[in-house]
């Protein structure tokens, strides 16, 4: 008897089949929200789902491919330019804007790869900070785009989005949950293909993945372009919601970067899991450190440098390490076949 | 019977340091050769510019008819060569399981169900089976060693470069690792094999070749060459002239 007869590989596991039906419910629940959350509430929770998004999009790069970019702030700001730029001079609708801005920042993300893979480690880190303060001081230039002082998205191009404020509140919320999901269905089908099978080897060992057929900067070009262009999708959307834009805000390093980076290290960096809860823990420090001013910072980077000497895998890390347990399906698992069952 | 690999003069230098000089040998089609050579000798440094992990200086390297010279690591693999590595580099994170579908996926391109039934047969061969489930990083020795056969062979190779892999075992442990390996030959498979456990490389290899200091110094079936007065050098460090 041959062992494919005896064993069988699955993919899905009792843990992850609660997870997505859970997960399900919960997507539905809040994309309901409009109709039984007030104008703040939802305000914050479409914040909640950039940010996530950007720290999925962050985890991928660094936590999988391991290009620790401190640079992403670029495509933010050139997503926001590019709503900005498309809807006032293309006159296109913002949908269509925010849809084209994926392609903007996929190519604007190629040329720019080329020269910065040339750096490793800690020189590529500063590479891509360098790259995103040419892309500030650029955009400062630009005197249709309001130069350095910046602009606000105009009343028609506001209004074409709904009709009424509460519609058009709503519209936005529903599009930066979609942004959400789509963002965390796009890392989580990566992961689980081949190719995502490949950027984990990577991540694991470089000398034995390129040794097994393996080509990795090809495939850190592939996830450097991906993720350049739906950083810069969440940027577009991100300055959708504050309907205005100047090059300070749009390249923070702060706001668009070291947030995101918090989130991952302390979620735990290289899991799917780790950028949720690290969204989650981040939001809750915010939202209650709030009234402290620039303490709250001080407060974040302890905690930070906390979680990176107690738990260096992060929250999910300590998580996992207790109960063994994963949310999100990636791996595979071979069990005997019992006797009698198929 | 037609060569699948063929070395010509290949050699690598680190500034004034020469780690392989002049190597030159080919290996037949189904043939197992065994390298064996002091500590520092050059072997895996061999290995790293067969299968591309390390460029060579200049020489070239011939593999299935084609010069692969300057071929990556990565495509010589999914051409069909594939390797174990002498300190074991798994996949630390992912399980056995998954350190065997990189290389049926990316090294031999298989997909689906294909690549998950070549990983099974394969665990099974060689003993990894009920541990298909444990994570890489915190398996044992044998274990890690028995995976990294396991991977070289799920990438599918036409040509199997083993690097110390018996290195560190017990007796018993070597007996089993030897069995799996004749098997393997037996199905065809061509080998190439460094091995300070002589007695066991000698049970699979029909050539032996020796290496010291980047250089070829003896070659020839296998028993000769451990009569010679080159391996006797070596490895008692007698001056058989003097």
């Amino acid at each position: 008897m041959s062992v494919v007869d005896t064993h069988r590989v699955f993919r899905v596991t009792t843990a992850s089949r609660i997870a997505s039906v859970v997960g399900l419910l919960l997507l539905l629940a809040l994309a309901a929200a409009p109709w039984w959350m007030g104008r703040a509430d939802l305000r914050l929770l479409g914040e909640i789902y950039l940010y996530l998004s950007l720290a999925m999009l962050w985890n991928l790069l660094a936590g999988y491919a391991g290009l620790v970019s401190v640079g992403q702030q670029a495509y933010v700001g050139l997503g926001g330019y590019a709503l900005f730029a498309l809807t006032i001079f293309g006159g296109l609708h913002p949908f269509a804007a925010i849809g084209l801005s994926v392609v903007v920042g996929a190519l604007v993300s190629i040329p720019v790869a080329a020269l910065i893979f040339r750096l490793r480690g800690a020189y590529f880190a500063i590479g891509t900070w360098v790259i995103a303060e040419v892309f500030r001081l650029g955009f400062a230039q630009v005197s249709a785009l309001g130069g350095g002082s910046g602009i606000s998205l105009p009343v028609d191009v506001v209004r074409s989005l709904a009709d009424g404020r509460d519609a058009r509140e709503a519209t936005s919320y529903w599009l930066t949950l979609g942004c959400a999901a789509a963002v965390m269905a796009i890392a989580y089908l990566f992961l689980r293909s081949r190719n995502g099978l490949a950027l984990t080897a990577i991540r694991d060992n470089e000398l034995a993945a390129s040794s097994l057929g393996i080509d990795i900067c090809r495939s850190k070009f592939v996830v450097y372009v991906v993720v350049g262009g739906l950083t810069t999708f969440v940027g577009s959307l991100i300055f959708l919601q504050k309907l205005r834009i100047s090059p300070d805000a749009a390249f923070s390093v702060n706001d668009w970067t070291a947030y995101v980076i918090f989130i991952v290290v302390i979620g735990g960096i290289g899991s799917l899991e780790g950028p949720i809860i690290g969204t989650v823990a981040f939001f809750l420090l915010r939202e209650t450190l709030a009234d402290l001013g620039s303490i709250y910072l001080i407060v974040l980077g302890a905690i930070a440098i906390a979680v990176m000497l107690v738990a260096p895998k992060g929250l999910w890390g300590l998580v996992q390490d207790l109960t063994g347990l994963r949310l999100f399906p990636l791996g595979y698992r071979v069990e005997p076949r019992r006797a009698g069952k198929e | 019977m037609s060569e699948i690999l063929g070395l010509s003069g290949v050699c690598k230098s680190y500034g004034a340091i020469v780690v392989a000089d002049s190597l030159t040998f080919s290996l037949r089609q189904g043939e197992a050769l065994g390298v064996i050579g002091p500590n520092g000798a050059g072997k895996t440094t061999m290995f790293n510019l067969i299968t591309g992990t390390v460029a060579a200086s200049s020489g070239r390297v011939q593999y299935n008819g084609r010069d692969v010279t300057h071929d990556s690591a990565a495509k010589r693999c999914r051409a069909g060569m594939a390797r174990s590595f002498q300190v074991p580099q798994p996949f630390g994170h992912m399980t056995v399981f998954e350190n065997a579908m990189v290389a049926a996926t990316q090294g031999a391109n298989l997909k689906g169900r294909e690549a998950e039934s070549t990983c099974l047969d394969v665990l099974d061969q060689t003993g990894l089976l009920d541990k298909a489930n444990a994570v890489a990083g915190k398996l044992a020795l044998l274990d890690r060693k028995r995976l990294e056969l396991t991977r070289a062979l799920c990438a599918k190779p036409k040509l199997l470069l083993l690097d110390e892999i018996a290195g560190g075992l017990t007796e018993e442990e070597c007996h089993l690792l030897v069995e799996t390996i004749k098997a393997i030959h037996g199905t065809g498979m061509s080998i190439i094999w460094i091995e300070h456990v002589v007695h066991a490389l000698l049970k699979v290899v029909e050539r032996l070749i020796v290496i010291d200091f980047g250089k070829m110094i003896a070659e020839g079936d296998p028993a000769s060459v451990m009569e010679s007065r080159e391996v006797k050098e070596i490895y008692l460090g007698i001056e058989v002239d003097a």
